[in-house]
């Protein structure tokens, strides 16, 4: 196994800010360039990212991130609403708390493994949800939503100006976080965390994780105690979730508990296993093409399924329409919920697996011995 | 005192359905090895099992409606009325339990057709990979069942005799105040004799039995010359419409919607959990602990000392129990263990 040299890393990392900074430019053809989108694209990065930490290292499945997501939120909007409009403070406060609740969480979990871990994580998601439903609404305002109002406090702002008329808007330092300004935050933020995420994979701390996951008993008896680094990824991954819900609630200031329900953290899961578990771009691949193809589809009605048809003649579009209309509109996660089933069965490695076996192929045929070491490092995980 | 033992009626009868549901899911765990979390959604099928039967039973036509003489009115009228008259009235009035026949057939079928299809090639596959794929199904399933019936609850009613309350009171010698629906009463008995069906099943018959050898070491099993794989496909099976009858009497309850399995599906796993996978008397036992766990919890009483309590008791009782005895309450030695 080759170790990459920071050299390589950095180069990875360039192109990688330089994909992520240009989407505007490039995701235009793809009918996707709207600022709306771009923002979903990074902060679901950023978690996906996260949760690639402790899955795709370790391999403990949670089923419960999607609380840390909530309270990151929660945080934020609270931030705004006491403090300032500024989104410094707000994400910081999401990701120590978050982090603070992740350790909690982690240091009870964590104490056992495989389908148990999974089940207590649920458990606590599922206590976090409820909560936030019922008792917690002075914090949650329940059902409602948390939203911003104009009579709050916001000790900070009120320091430098009077309050204005009508809801202030978050900004970074007078940088709207609306339109394409928030999208370059979240994206300048991905990229920090995405850079922060690589140096976990290639440092020895993320090489005791990948220890943990292919055999946990031979790593306690040579000498390791597992669990404090289980617990140091658990959290890392927590903040990055945390991270991931102020951002959600910087670009639109509104918290639900929704948001924090177990099938949200499957979402998480979904995107992490489409992309390639374990892989370093592979959870940024499945976030990018799950919410693209979210948007597309569920935007398609059935008017629109009728012109795409046009060209068919009629009673064969009309079988064409009944037969593909329950996939999109609301029907979305249908599709999802297939292509889930079709990937986990075909492509367990995810995407990154498919480019992989493809580079294999071609390599047969003109062997390069530096092709891109990175990706060669990845192989042997996503194989099982 | 009447208070308390309304509550335990609530929780018997909440306790019947985590311990019907549970019981299902413990059988593909502790025989199959596999983690299912389309569970969920089996139980949801199993109420749309009630509901289509229903909606089968009432085709119905346009005819005049004499009642109203003025002007031409149409109603519609169930094809079964105008055949049976009076017999076919009565026969849609008793759609609900009439339909544990229907289900029976459509959820084993069901059944086999999922572990054929898809469970049986993850079984050597890791856990993850199970909950993944199985937590894929449980979406397609919840979006068609969303697809053809919509997204709104539908109210299904109980039979007219039943839909009154029952004096059960006066039977144990309390107030006369103490009443208790019918229909409850009727499911917690149906889930017992569910529950005994089962274990009887299993238990007492040779199939039954070299099915729970297969449980405690398939392999020696599959040496001796019998077809394990066959038995499984049939266990699941069983699973399958265990569950949908689950689903089916809770339908006049709980009106069934397309997202009620995924409710139920963390509260089966915690069930299964908290008994001890692979246990099946651990699964019923846990089942009626929780349930009236959680209805006690929602005393007001209760809650007035610690708020909350009732929306979090069962995940709060599973965390402790994992973590004080890590096997559940009647786990065996070595079922899901790593």
């Amino acid at each position: 196994m080759k170790t990459p040299t920071i050299k390589n890393d950095i180069f990875v990392m360039l192109i990688f800010s330089a994909v992520i900074l240009t989407m505007p430019i490039w995701m235009e053809p793809l009918g996707a360039s709207y600022p709306d989108l771009l923002q979903k694209f990074a902060i679901f990065g950023i978690f996906a990212v996260g949760y690639n930490i402790l899955f795709g290292l370790t391999g403990y499945l949670s089923f419960g991130h999607a609380a840390f997501l909530g309270v990151g939120s929660y945080t934020a909007v609270w931030s705004f609403k006491l403090l300032t409009m500024n989104i410094l403070p707000a994400i910081i406060f999401s990701v120590l708390l978050s982090g603070l609740f992740a350790m909690l969480i982690g240091f009870i979990t964590l104490r056992r493994s495989g389908i148990y871990f999974s089940i207590l994580t649920l458990a606590f998601a599922q206590m976090f949800y409820n909560l936030a439903y019922s008792v917690l609404t002075p914090i949650t305002n329940g059902e409602t939503g948390l939203q911003l109002a104009r009579n709050d406090p916001r000790v900070i702002d009120r320091l430098f100006s009077e309050a204005g008329e009508g809801l202030p808007s978050t900004d970074f330092f007078g940088l709207a976080m609306s339109g394409y300004s928030g999208f370059y935050v979240c994206a300048v933020i991905l990229i920090i965390t995405f850079f922060i995420s690589q140096r976990i994979f290639h440092s020895p701390f993320g090489i005791k994780l990948r220890a943990i996951k292919s055999n946990q008993t031979r790593m306690k008896y040579t000498g390791y105690n597992t669990r404090p680094y289980l617990l140091t990824a658990f959290v890392i991954s927590g903040m990055y979730a945390g991270l991931a819900g102020g951002l959600m609630a910087a670009t639109d200031p509104l918290a639900g508990a929704e948001r924090m329900q177990w099938t949200a953290s499957g979402e998480v899961v979904l995107m992490t296993i489409l992309g390639g578990v374990g892989t370093l771009i592979g959870p940024m691949l499945g976030v990018g093409i799950i919410k693209y193809f979210e948007n597309i589809f569920s935007a398609l009605n059935e008017q629109a399924l009728h012109q795409a048809y046009a060209f068919m003649p009629d009673w064969l579009a009309n079988i064409m329409v009944a037969i593909t209309s329950p996939f999109v509109g609301e029907g979305w996660h249908l599709t999802l919920g297939a292509l889930f089933v079709l990937i986990v069965v075909f492509l367990p490695g995810g995407i990154m697996e498919g480019i992989n076996m493809i580079k294999k192929r071609f390599s047969k045929k003109t062997p390069e011995p530096h092709s891109d070491s990175l990706k060669k490092k990845v192989a042997p995980e996503t194989g099982k | 005192m009447d208070a308390i033992f309304l509550q335990l009626l609530n929780g018997l009868d909440k306790g019947g359905a985590y311990a019907l549901i549970a019981l299902g899911l413990t059988l593909v765990f502790g025989t199959l090895g596999v983690v299912n979390f389309a569970h969920g959604a089996l139980f949801m099928l199993g109420a749309f099992c009630s509901v289509s039967f229903y909606k089968l039973l009432t085709i119905s036509k346009q005819v005049k409606d004499e009642s109203i003489t003025f002007f031409d009115a149409f109603k519609e009228q169930p094809y079964l009325e105008i055949w049976f008259g009076d017999f076919g009235t009565a026969i849609i009035d008793f759609a609900v339990p009439l339909s544990i026949l229907f289900a029976i057939p459509v959820m084993l079928l069901i059944g086999l057709i999922m572990e054929r299809g898809l469970i049986r090639h993850f079984y050597k596959r890791t856990h993850a990979e199970q909950i993944l794929v199985t937590f894929g199904l449980a979406i397609v399933l919840q979006e068609l069942i969303k697809s053809f019936f919509g997204a709104n609850p539908i109210p299904m009613p109980p039979p007219d005799i039943v839909s009154g309350s029952a004096p059960i009171g006066v039977l144990f010698g309390l107030s006369e105040n103490v009443v208790y629906p019918w229909w409850r009463l009727i499911y917690l008995a149906f889930s017992g004799i569910v529950i005994a069906g089962v274990f009887a099943f299993l238990n007492m018959t040779t199939y039954g039995m070299v099915v729970r050898a297969g449980m405690m070491d398939r392999e020696t099993v599959g040496l001796l010359g019998i077809d394990v794989e066959r038995r499984f496909t049939v266990v699941f099976g069983l699973a399958a419409v265990v569950t949908g009858l689950a689903g089916v009497m809770y339908t006049p309850i709980l009106p069934p919607d397309y997202h009620m399995g995924m409710d139920f599906l963390v509260l089966s796993f915690v069930v299964v959990v908290v008994g001890g996978m692979g246990s099946l008397g651990g699964a019923v036992a846990a089942g009626f602990l929780l349930g009236i766990l959680q209805s006690f919890a929602s005393m007001n009483e209760i809650k007035s000392i610690f708020p909350g309590i009732d929306q979090i008791i069962i995940y709060l009782v599973a965390v402790i129990i994992l973590l004080v005895r890590p096997r559940g309450l009647l786990g065996r030695e070595g079922v899901m263990e790593d």
